[in-house]
Formats: C-alpha cells, sequence, structure tokens
C-alpha cells in the first residue's frame, strides 16, 4: 500500500511539475516585457511591403519593421467588437499618417486571431482597411500572447539597437483616434 | 415649445444609446459556459453529398415555421448547424456570418442557422450577437430530430458542428461535420458556394 502510494506520488509530483513548467499558459504581454517572436508572411502587395519597410519574401518579425513603434490590433472577423471598432481604427491609421509626430515613425498592422487568409481579406475589404492585416488561422500567435480577447491594442517600442519592448496594452475599443495617439506617442517617449 | 424641443433632444439622445447598445452587442464572457476540449465528433452520418434534404419544418426564433419547400426551385441553401448557444466557438461564428450576408447573395444562397437549442434560450443568445440578419431555427423537440435525420446528432444530445450546402434541387452538394472545437472556415463555405448554379 505505501508502496503504491509512494509509486503515485512519483509519477505524480514530475508529471505536475512538467505539467506546469514546461508548459505553462502564455502571459498576457506586460508592458516593458519584450513580445514572444512573431512570425509573419511579408506581404505580396508591394504599398503594404513599402508601409512597413520590408523587403524580399518570407517572413518578417516585428522588429523588422522600419519603424519607432508598432501598434498591434488582435482582432477576428468574427467579433462583433472588432467589426463595430473597425472604422475607429481606420481613423488612428489616418490619423497616424495626418500626424508629423508619428507618420513615418508609427506603423500599424493587425492580427486575424483564428482567421484564414480569406476571412482577413474579407474583414480588410468590407471595412476598407488601409493597414496590413495578418492571418493568424491557427491561432498560434494569438497563444503566443496569452490568447487576449479583441480587439486588443499592443504598442511595441522599436529600440535602435534592434531590440523591442511593450510599452502599452489595451483591450477594447477605444475613445477616439487623437486621444490614443496622444497616448502611443507619450508612452513611447516619442512626444 | 421650447419644452417640446428639450424632450425631442430627450429622445435622440436615448435613441442614439439604445442603437449603440444594439450595436456593441456581444455574448458577454462571463456568460459563456465552457465545456472544456470535446471529441471532435460524435455521430455518424446518415446522408451523402448528392442525397436529397431530408424534410424539415422548423420554428424559428423571429416566429413562424421555416421549411425545405419554401427554398427549392428558388434558393441555394447553407445551413449552419452549431451545438449548443452560450459556448464559446458558437458564440463566434454566427457574429462572423452576419457580416458576410452579400457573399450569400451573390451565390442565391439563404443561410439557415439551427441548434438544438429551444426557442427562449436562442432568442436570448442570439440577441447578444446584435440583428441576425439569417433566420435562426430550433431543432429542439421531438429533440434534435432533423439532426437525427441528418445524422449529427451526439451521444450528449446537442449536434456537430456541421455545414450542409444544398442546391435549389435540394441536393446536397456539401457536408462538413466540422471538429466541434474548431470554426469551420467562410473560405470552405464561398468555394463549396461557387461550384453551384446561381
Amino acid at each position: 500500500m505505501k508502496r503504491t502510494l509512494v509509486c503515485l506520488i512519483g509519477v505524480f509530483i514530475p508529471f505536475f511539475l512538467i505539467h506546469t513548467y514546461a508548459f505553462p499558459d502564455n502571459p498576457l504581454p506586460q508592458k516593458g516585457s519584450r513580445l514572444p517572436e512573431i512570425k509573419l508572411a511579408v506581404p505580396t502587395a508591394p504599398a503594404q511591403r513599402d508601409y512597413l519597410g520590408l523587403t524580399g519574401d518570407g517572413f518578417f518579425t516585428i522588429a523588422d519593421i522600419k519603424a519607432k513603434v508598432v501598434i498591434i490590433e488582435i482582432f477576428s472577423m468574427y467579433c462583433p467588437h472588432c467589426q463595430r471598432e473597425a472604422p475607429s481604427v481606420n481613423q488612428l491609421y489616418r490619423t497616424i499618417e495626418n500626424s508629423p509626430d508619428a507618420k513615418g515613425t508609427v506603423k500599424l498592422l493587425g492580427i486575424g486571431a483564428g482567421n484564414d487568409s480569406f476571412e482577413v481579406n474579407y474583414f480588410s475589404k468590407t471595412y476598407e482597411v488601409p493597414f496590413p492585416l495578418f492571418e493568424d488561422k491557427d491561432y498560434l500567435i494569438h497563444e503566443q500572447l496569452g490568447k487576449p480577447a479583441t480587439p486588443f491594442f499592443m504598442g511595441v517600442r522599436i529600440n535602435t539597437q534592434g531590440s523591442h519592448e511593450v510599452f502599452y496594452t489595451h483591450l477594447g475599443g477605444f475613445e477616439g483616434a487623437d486621444q490614443f495617439l496622444d497616448e502611443i506617442l507619450k508612452g513611447s517617449g516619442l512626444k | 415649445m421650447k419644452k417640446n424641443r428639450y424632450l425631442i433632444f430627450l429622445v435622440a439622445v436615448i435613441a442614439f444609446f439604445s442603437m449603440r447598445a444594439i450595436g456593441v452587442s456581444q455574448v458577454p464572457r462571463q456568460d459563456i459556459y465552457n465545456p472544456g476540449l470535446l471529441k471532435p465528433t460524435d455521430s455518424t452520418l446518415k446522408v451523402k453529398v448528392g442525397d436529397p434534404l431530408p424534410d424539415f419544418s422548423l420554428p424559428a426564433v423571429s416566429g413562424g415555421q421555416v421549411s425545405l419547400s419554401q427554398f427549392l426551385g428558388n434558393s441555394n441553401m447553407v445551413i449552419s448547424f452549431i451545438p449548443a448557444a452560450w459556448t464559446p466557438v458558437c458564440s463566434d461564428q454566427w457574429p462572423g456570418y452576419n457580416i458576410a450576408k452579400e457573399l450569400f447573395d451573390r451565390y442565391n444562397a439563404v443561410l439557415l442557422g439551427i441548434s438544438v437549442d429551444n426557442i427562449p434560450t436562442l432568442f436570448a443568445w442570439t440577441n447578444h450577437m446584435g440583428k441576425l440578419w439569417f433566420p435562426v431555427l430550433s431543432d429542439f423537440w421531438p429533440h434534435g430530430a432533423f439532426a437525427q435525420k441528418l445524422g449529427i446528432l451526439r451521444s450528449n444530445g446537442v449536434s456537430e458542428r456541421a455545414v450542409f450546402i444544398v442546391d435549389k434541387k435540394g441536393i446536397i452538394r456539401y457536408i462538413d461535420v466540422h471538429d466541434i472545437n474548431k470554426r469551420p472556415s467562410l473560405g470552405d463555405i464561398v468555394r463549396e458556394l461557387e461550384k453551384l448554379e446561381k
């Protein structure tokens, strides 16, 4: 009996430790932390490649983007909040492009959690999204980022040495594009 | 006169916020029951591509009955079965179809959402999704009878997450009994609709 108990404990404890430490749930990105390595396919559209400052084919990471700050929206075509917020996020893009402080240094992109290319393109077309959207068909990036509810926004500062740091996170819609951009500029130190 | 103006202003403000409330509707996270990871499929199909769709007449959340005969000779049909209201993947499926009406229209297809939940449950649940443009039908009583005819009623009494595409003649042209834990792609539905005569 005692032997069985010892055996059970001997099996259970390593299993528990392995499960807890080797396969932990990823945490949501925290301010001051680095993003997990997110790999996205280089867009085929030249305008989107130019916007992000990318060349060639294959994959890129957030730090490869030619910008001082990258705003990432995690969205889903199937999420009613994301549908409702789409015009506001488009307005954010226009506000960035019209801001002398932000144009060229702040870039915006979206990642469709659980959305394949058809669904991402349909969302983009339906809401006339002017910035690049990327698919995350199998939720791999969504899981890397701790499975945030959508829409979820992150501000990432790209440092000159090529490192990067999350300086801003926000769940849900935002009040206004001007205010949002102001928070991004102040939070990143660009203003 | 001044009093009337205030009244109109008040009504306009209330109307604005009411419309906004409808627009932002989403099934609240705290009301979603998570059943965890389930066996991907748990039934045996009784129909196959090329078979006529078994007849059905089901009550709609919006009122009245919806029957196969209404669409024969007129429209193609996309039938989306979801397993259960108030569960994670299901709550994230129909809201996506809700912005895709023009895709269904393009292929002269009606979309029918079906669940084995009863009407009051479906009423409360779909209200949180905003206004759905397609009929939501209840296959509650006799319990899951239509799902049973198709062979997609699981052993615990809910249906599979399944998509059936049926042409204007009532012939089944596509069946996807999907992994219940995952959402079928809208792109797959559209690619199948492209093959049908409008």
